[in-house]
């Protein structure tokens, strides 16, 4: 506090870095010590794309098609992570009193948002991992794999800006009610429609796969089955690079928006005396 | 005549009739009022028509829009039909969570004088109505945009009716059944119906014809009746022009109803087992108003 009563926050990247840590932390160990999650939040994507993979299978799609669905089973665990681990998560700790701890604490809320999408995507990797190789197994998928490294930043950079897109509904929902649980719900299967989680995003038409591509999954899963499936180019919507490029601009905007969004609504909600309030 | 309506009047003050009737409102008011009429409208349609959508798609990639396909009926009433099913089972077995931890008054519903599996059911049964009404638009939705071979005079209406009660009867039973489990498990409470849910979704061969799957899962699915429900009802809806799979075509429709009618019978008598059972393990073990924060 300083001559004039004023409150400054401690900032710098120490403490960053700290509170990023503090927050993750829950989550990196969740799994080890409570492990009847794996089954749960495995068994379920595993039923979903099953059950796509057995429709491909009555209408005797071609090979590659089961490999798409599996894909796209395999980033729903992180869609699924985004939506209830990331966008309702602030939601959720006002509503269980953990938001009041975040808010009197000196460290920045965007670390504990930070903090989140980290342990987020370790968890969810860990549950992606687990359905992508028991589907794979299970249905036979071959993979001919163009180039591992492109594969990898393309990846990265899809998780990178799904969880900036995370992060900025995270702090929209700081300023949800009740309703917030079901506007989350309604993004679930219209996302896996409109992203094209089971099918080529581009047999919805160019324009149509365009305006999705605001969801950095789209992009994602087409440049990643464009890499996985090299054999045949013609059922990527766009070429790699661009995706590469797009997926760039989208996590700096995600992650900009976010920022720019927590802190106005924190402002907002102090001014107001509402951020840690409870609405049933 | 007038005898039986004052039965039927004096049954409406049964304990059980009227806190089922109660708790369906309840569970309605709770439902329907978070939002505006439009945005209401919105959300019950637009998730169902995206999940339909996604097969329409999957389906006309692969045989280039060939809609006119018995499988293509098969498959889009198939998945409009399980909405019900999702709807009814997560609906009770949520109903239990969200009066538990959100709005905190499972001790007021178990020292109130009121029958428990009653009120279960009937906080279900708001969320039935929810699954009818995007089941309604979304087969709507398919007799107008798609050729699905819907005739409302040409529906065995009988046998709609007939499958749909007592089909619904055992889902809403097995609903109960995973409510129950809700009030002594402390973890992954939200997560049970969602996982039964989408387990029947694979093996009842809800969007795809059992014969796809390996032969060990179809095991499974016969012993489900869900199966049997989501068969007499096509064949209801679509009368000749259901697609006939060998795995179900030599059940004839008395056969289906017959099955279907024993499994929900089970399902209704473990209900009850098990529902009894869970809350008196709740309240001697002072669970009845945990708060999981889960």
């Amino acid at each position: 506090m300083n001559a004039e009563g004023r409150v400054y926050k401690a900032t710098g990247i120490k403490l960053f870095w700290r509170m990023l840590l503090a927050r993750a932390y829950p989550r990196f160990v969740s799994p080890i010590r409570e492990k009847s999650w794996l089954f749960f939040e495995t068994f379920l994507p595993l039923m979903a794309t099953s059950a796509y993979v057995f429709v491909y299978k009555a209408v005797d799609a071609p090979p590659e098609f089961i490999g798409f669905v599996v894909i796209g089973g395999t980033m729903s665990a992180f869609w699924l992570n985004v939506l209830f681990g990331m966008a309702m998560q602030l939601y959720w700790d006002k509503e269980i009193g953990n938001l009041d701890a975040y808010i009197l604490s000196p460290g920045p809320i965007m670390a504990i948002l930070a903090g989140m999408a980290l342990g987020g995507m370790v968890v969810a990797a860990s549950r992606a991992v687990f359905v992508l190789v028991i589907a794979s197994l299970a249905f036979q998928v071959t993979y001919t794999i163009s180039s591992l490294p492109l594969l990898i930043l393309v990846f990265l950079l899809t998780l990178l800006a799904l969880y900036g897109m995370g992060m900025m509904f995270a702090a929209v929902y700081l300023a949800a009610g009740r309703d917030a649980w079901q506007i989350n719900s309604l993004f679930q299967e219209p996302i896996y429609f409109i992203s094209g989680f089971y099918f080529p995003v581009k047999t919805l038409g160019f324009w149509f796969a365009a305006a999705a591509s605001i969801i950095p999954l789209t992009l994602g899963l087409d440049a990643m089955r464009q890499i996985l499936f090299s054999g045949d180019p013609a059922l990527g919507f766009l070429p790699v690079e661009v995706e590469i490029l797009l997926l760039i601009v989208l996590s700096v905007v995600f992650l900009a928006v976010s920022q720019w969004a927590l802190v106005t609504l924190e402002r907002i909600g102090r001014r107001d005396g509402r951020i840690i309030e409870r609405r049933r | 005549m007038r005898s039986s309506l004052a039965a039927f009047f004096s049954a409406r003050n049964h304990r059980a009739l009227r806190t089922f009737l109660t708790a369906t409102w309840l569970g309605w008011r709770q439902e329907a009022s978070w939002a505006s009429a439009p945005v209401f409208a919105l959300y019950l349609i637009l998730r169902p028509l995206s999940s339909v959508l996604i097969l329409v798609v999957m389906y006309s990639v692969i045989t280039d829009g060939a809609l006119e396909q018995p499988i293509f009926a098969y498959i889009y009433l198939g998945n409009a039909l399980y909405i019900l099913v999702g709807q009814l089972v997560g609906g009770i077995s949520m109903a239990v969570v969200e009066d538990r931890e959100h709005y905190q008054m499972m001790k007021q519903i178990h020292t109130a004088p009121i029958n428990g599996y009653a009120y279960m059911l009937g906080r279900g049964i708001a969320k039935l109505l929810l699954g009818v009404i995007s089941a309604l638009v979304i087969t709507g939705v398919g007799m107008l945009f798609f050729p699905l071979p819907l005739h409302p005079a040409a529906f065995d209406w009988p046998l709609l009716i007939t499958s749909m009660a007592v089909g619904l009867t055992g889902i809403a039973a097995l609903g109960v059944i995973i409510g129950a489990l809700n009030m002594v498990i402390p973890r992954h409470i939200g997560s049970i119906g969602d996982a039964v849910a989408a387990a029947l979704f694979l093996f009842t061969g809800a969007i795809f014809p059992l014969d796809v799957l390996p032969t060990w899962m179809q095991s499974i699915g016969f012993a489900l009746p869900i199966t049997y429900w989501l068969e007499a009802s096509r064949r209801a809806l679509l009368g000749p022009d259901a697609a006939r799979f060998p795995t179900l075509a030599h059940f004839d429709d008395l056969a289906l109803l017959q099955v279907l009618a024993l499994g929900a019978l089970g399902f209704v008598v473990v209900s009850i087992v098990v529902y009894r059972w869970a809350v008196y393990r709740a309240k001697a073990n002072d669970l009845i108003d945990m708060d999981t924060s889960y």
